[in-house]
């Protein structure tokens, strides 16, 4: 092997390498440089042994540690768990009332409500709990079912009109369309629940629409039409509708109602999941009033 | 080589001169002699209250009653809270923590455009624990000529017994440096006998392991590397010294030709400098430098080199300052002097000395000299800035309100066709006492306020409970009847009194309505 160069001016020997007369210096590599490239081998050594770090034809070796990202989320998932267990054991073994008026509960069931929402019930109910047309609205003071904490809890804990909770809240309002009221029964009634909600209406088409209105729909929603939260019947005399109060929706949701169903979350969330709910719901600001107590 | 004049010249060679300096070469141990002199002194003084305030202040008491710390100054990282004596800083006044550290950076250029390095000569941790850990090595193994002699020779009990009690006695001293680090951030005592009977938090001891390493290895091993190589000031601070600012100089317009037999020389009728050639500068410095060769980026103006020299001075009989602190504009002054006004002339000290002693013509540093307009501009954009702080300060009110509309929904409305806007109101205490609060509308007629919380019966706003030093987040609704809505938003402002003091603020928000409402 020939003898490299050595450079006049600095004296160092050259690699032999040159591109356009410009030649490479063979300097050696700082020190610090070189152990700090060593101690990375050492590193990788013990690294490679630990962690997983070599891929097979399917997945890799797991190390001794065995430790990897997926495994490292379920330990963190499992630490956050346990230090909301004692605050869920509380909720667990705490009535909704006492929940409510505990500083520490509350603030817990209200976060913890809150993303649970996010999760479960945003989807119908909206992000901001503000409904749509058909889902009801559960900043309002309006309850199909009552609003107070108990009611809530039984509602979100059976949910409403499905097959899969026996104690569900059902109730189906009869589709008058289907031969129990003509068209123009219909269009008078319609008339008078304008009437009730104290919208422009036919004064005429009201006054024989009363009539029918109470031979058909008082039983449930009241002789003023105040609604009745034991059937689920709808408040007809207040400024909120759930299907929408212009004339047309109101005939047509005479004619032929839809109904809207809930599903029974007690079935798919733990009990203390249902009560954070609860507690949530009812601080949305239309909360009411235990009715005795 | 004996010298000819009764100083004692040392064989000390300036290890980090240009001259001897390769790239890659191992370092080359510093054994710096124990100077003593004026800047020596200041040192000591400087050591001694930069370390007793860092080991000291966690220990410091300040009463604040029974709902907050009694620790004068305390980083409180899981509440969120700094305690410095009579103030407290919420995370949302951390402009002051901003601010301080604007006022340190300018502090430092202020301090760089007049006086140099000083920060790296004396208050540097740095330069003081590397202080410290030579005095505990001085102590143990000698001064630099018992230091060097014990380097070569071999390994017996004594050597093992003096290098093993240094090494014991730094790690104490890197122990107990990160030990007190960790004290700032929690309750001292507290923390002391945890940390002691080991339950104290695992972030405490890896703390204080990571500042007993650095400590140790930074302050007994690497020393002067860590200036030279690690520390971006150096660098930063070379671009901010102009021809005012004050660096240690050796005065070459006086000092050369230098020789160690000036004696001789006279009687030869040669030109002979003040310098005597004994290398004193050179066996003090910490840096390994020799400060003969002009300012470097090595040197830290520590200023050991102008104690020695002086001591040398004063004992041949000649004026002190041979090294000095001087500026460059002084230093061109006085070499114009000596060169006769003629650029690249020789030195002749003759010129600067007539009789023996420095001539009436030779210019002094001159503190009128710190006044120019880059100082004056540092000057007035710390006092600025600390002003301002200051006033931020007094008017601080310990009563904070942050309200945030809902915006989703941003209104609901309600069976009687009302409309119902919904507040998070966060009422920060910042006393440290729990206290009371009353909410009320102001400029909303006609409009209900409800708040919910677990403590509060709905309907009744005036009693909301804070804890001391504490933020409440409370929810509020506020309800507007169909007919008194005016516009599509209305601004209104909620008002937060203090129950007991009265102390009231008001936070401006806004009441939205439908599109189409109230037109």
């Amino acid at each position: 092997m020939a003898k490299n160069e050595i450079d006049d001016v600095s004296g160092v020997e050259t690699t032999g390498h040159e591109w356009d007369g410009i030649k490479e210096l063979n300097n050696p590599l700082p020190r610090w440089w070189l152990w700090t490239f060593y101690a990375t081998i050492v590193f990788s050594i013990g690294y490679v042994i630990y962690y997983p770090a070599i891929p097979l034809l399917e997945g890799s070796t797991m190390g001794v540690s065995g430790v990897t990202n997926r495994s490292l989320l379920h330990d963190e998932l499992a630490r956050v768990e346990a230090s909301k267990a004692g605050l869920v054991s509380r909720i667990d073994s705490t009535g909704l009332e006492d929940i409510r008026s505990d500083e520490e509960l509350f603030r817990f069931a209200v976060a913890g409500g809150s993303s649970l929402y996010k999760v479960n019930c945003s989807q119908c109910h909206g992000s901001g709990a503000q409904g749509a047309p058909g889902y009801p609205n559960l900043n309002d003071d309006d309850w199909l079912w009552g609003g107070d904490l108990e009611n809530i809890y039984l509602t979100i804990k059976h949910g409403v009109r499905n097959e899969d909770d026996d104690d569900a809240r059902q109730s189906e309002m009869p589709a008058f369309g289907d031969g129990v009221l003509e068209p123009a029964q219909i269009a008078d009634v319609t008339q008078y629940v304008l009437q009730l909600s104290s919208q422009e209406h036919d004064a005429t088409a009201a006054k024989s629409g009363a009539a029918i209105y109470a031979e058909n729909c008082a039983v449930c929603h009241g002789d003023d039409g105040k609604g009745g939260r034991e059937f689920g019947a709808p408040n007809l005399a207040d400024a909120l509708s759930l299907y929408g109060n212009t004339a047309g929706l109101i005939a047509a949701q005479i004619a032929k109602p839809k109904h809207g169903v809930m599903p029974a979350w007690g079935l798919k969330l733990t009990e203390a999941e249902v009560k954070q709910l609860t507690v949530y719901v009812h601080s949305l600001g239309g909360g009411e009033q235990a009715a005795t107590q | 080589m004996a010298s000819d004049t009764n100083v004692e010249t040392f064989d000390a060679e300036a290890v980090n001169a240009k001259h001897n300096r390769e790239l890659y070469a191992a370092r080359q141990k510093i054994h710096p002699k124990r100077a003593s002199g004026s800047f020596r002194s200041l040192k000591w003084i400087i050591m001694a209250v930069t370390l007793g305030i860092y080991y000291i202040t966690p220990w410091l008491r300040w009463d604040r009653g029974e709902f907050a710390p009694d620790q004068a100054v305390l980083v409180d990282m899981a509440n969120r809270r700094f305690y410095f004596f009579f103030i407290d800083i919420w995370p949302h006044e951390f402009f002051f923590v901003a601010g301080m550290l604007v006022m340190a950076g300018i502090g430092l250029f202020l301090v760089t455009s007049t006086v140099g390095r000083a920060w790296c000569g004396y208050t540097c941790p740095q330069t003081v624990w590397v202080d410290l850990f030579l005095v505990v090595e001085r102590f143990f193994e000698g001064d630099r000529n018992a230091r060097i002699k014990l380097d070569a020779a071999p390994w017996n009990s004594a050597k093992i017994a003096k290098r093993a009690s240094k090494h014991v006695v730094w790690l104490l001293i890197a122990v107990s440096t990160g030990g007190a680090w960790i004290f700032y951030f929690a309750d001292a005592p507290t923390l002391l006998r945890d940390f002691i009977t080991g339950n104290a938090a695992f972030v405490a001891y890896a703390t204080v392991g990571v500042l007993t390493a650095t400590t140790y290895v930074f302050g007994g091993l690497m020393r002067e590397q860590v200036c030279t190589y690690m520390c971006p000031w150096p660098r930063i601070q070379a671009a901010m010294l102009d021809e005012h600012s004050l660096t240690v100089t050796y005065n070459d317009w006086r000092g050369e030709p230098r020789t160690r037999h000036a004696k001789k020389a006279i009687a030869a009728g040669e030109v002979v400098g003040d310098c005597v050639d004994c290398n004193a500068c050179v066996a003090v410095c910490p840096m390994g430098i020799d400060i003969r060769d002009g300012q470097q980026l090595e040197c830290i103006t520590c200023a050991l080199c102008i104690d020695a020299c002086d001591g040398v001075m004063e004992k041949i009989g000649r004026d002190k300052g041979l090294i000095s602190y001087s500026t460059l504009s002084t230093y061109n002054q006085n070499m114009a002097l000596a060169t006769g006004n003629t650029p690249g002339a020789g030195i002749q000290p003759q010129l600067v000395r007539p009789e023996g002693r420095l001539a009436a013509a030779v210019q002094h540093f001159n503190w009128r000299n710190v006044i120019r307009v880059r100082t004056a501009i540092y000057t007035a954009i710390y006092a600025a800035i600390g002003l301002g702080l200051i006033v931020a300060l007094l008017m601080r009110s310990p009563l904070d309100v942050n309200v945030l509309h809902d915006r989703n929904p941003q209104f609901v409305q309600l069976s009687d066709g009302s409309i119902r806007n919904g507040y998070q109101i966060k009422i920060l205490n910042m006393r440290t006492e729990p206290r009371s609060f009353s909410i009320a509308l102001d400029g909303l007629a006609g409009a209900t306020l409800k708040l919910e919380g677990s403590d509060l019966d709905q309907g009744d706003n005036s009693k909301i409970d804070v804890k001391a030093n504490q933020l409440r987040n409370v929810r509020a609704f506020v309800t507007l009847s169909k007919d008194a809505i005016a516009a599509k938003t209305t601004d209104f402002a909620f008002k937060i009194v203090d129950t007991t003091s009265a102390d009231t603020v008001a936070a401006n928000v806004r009441f939205e309505a439908p599109s189409g409402t109230g037109q």
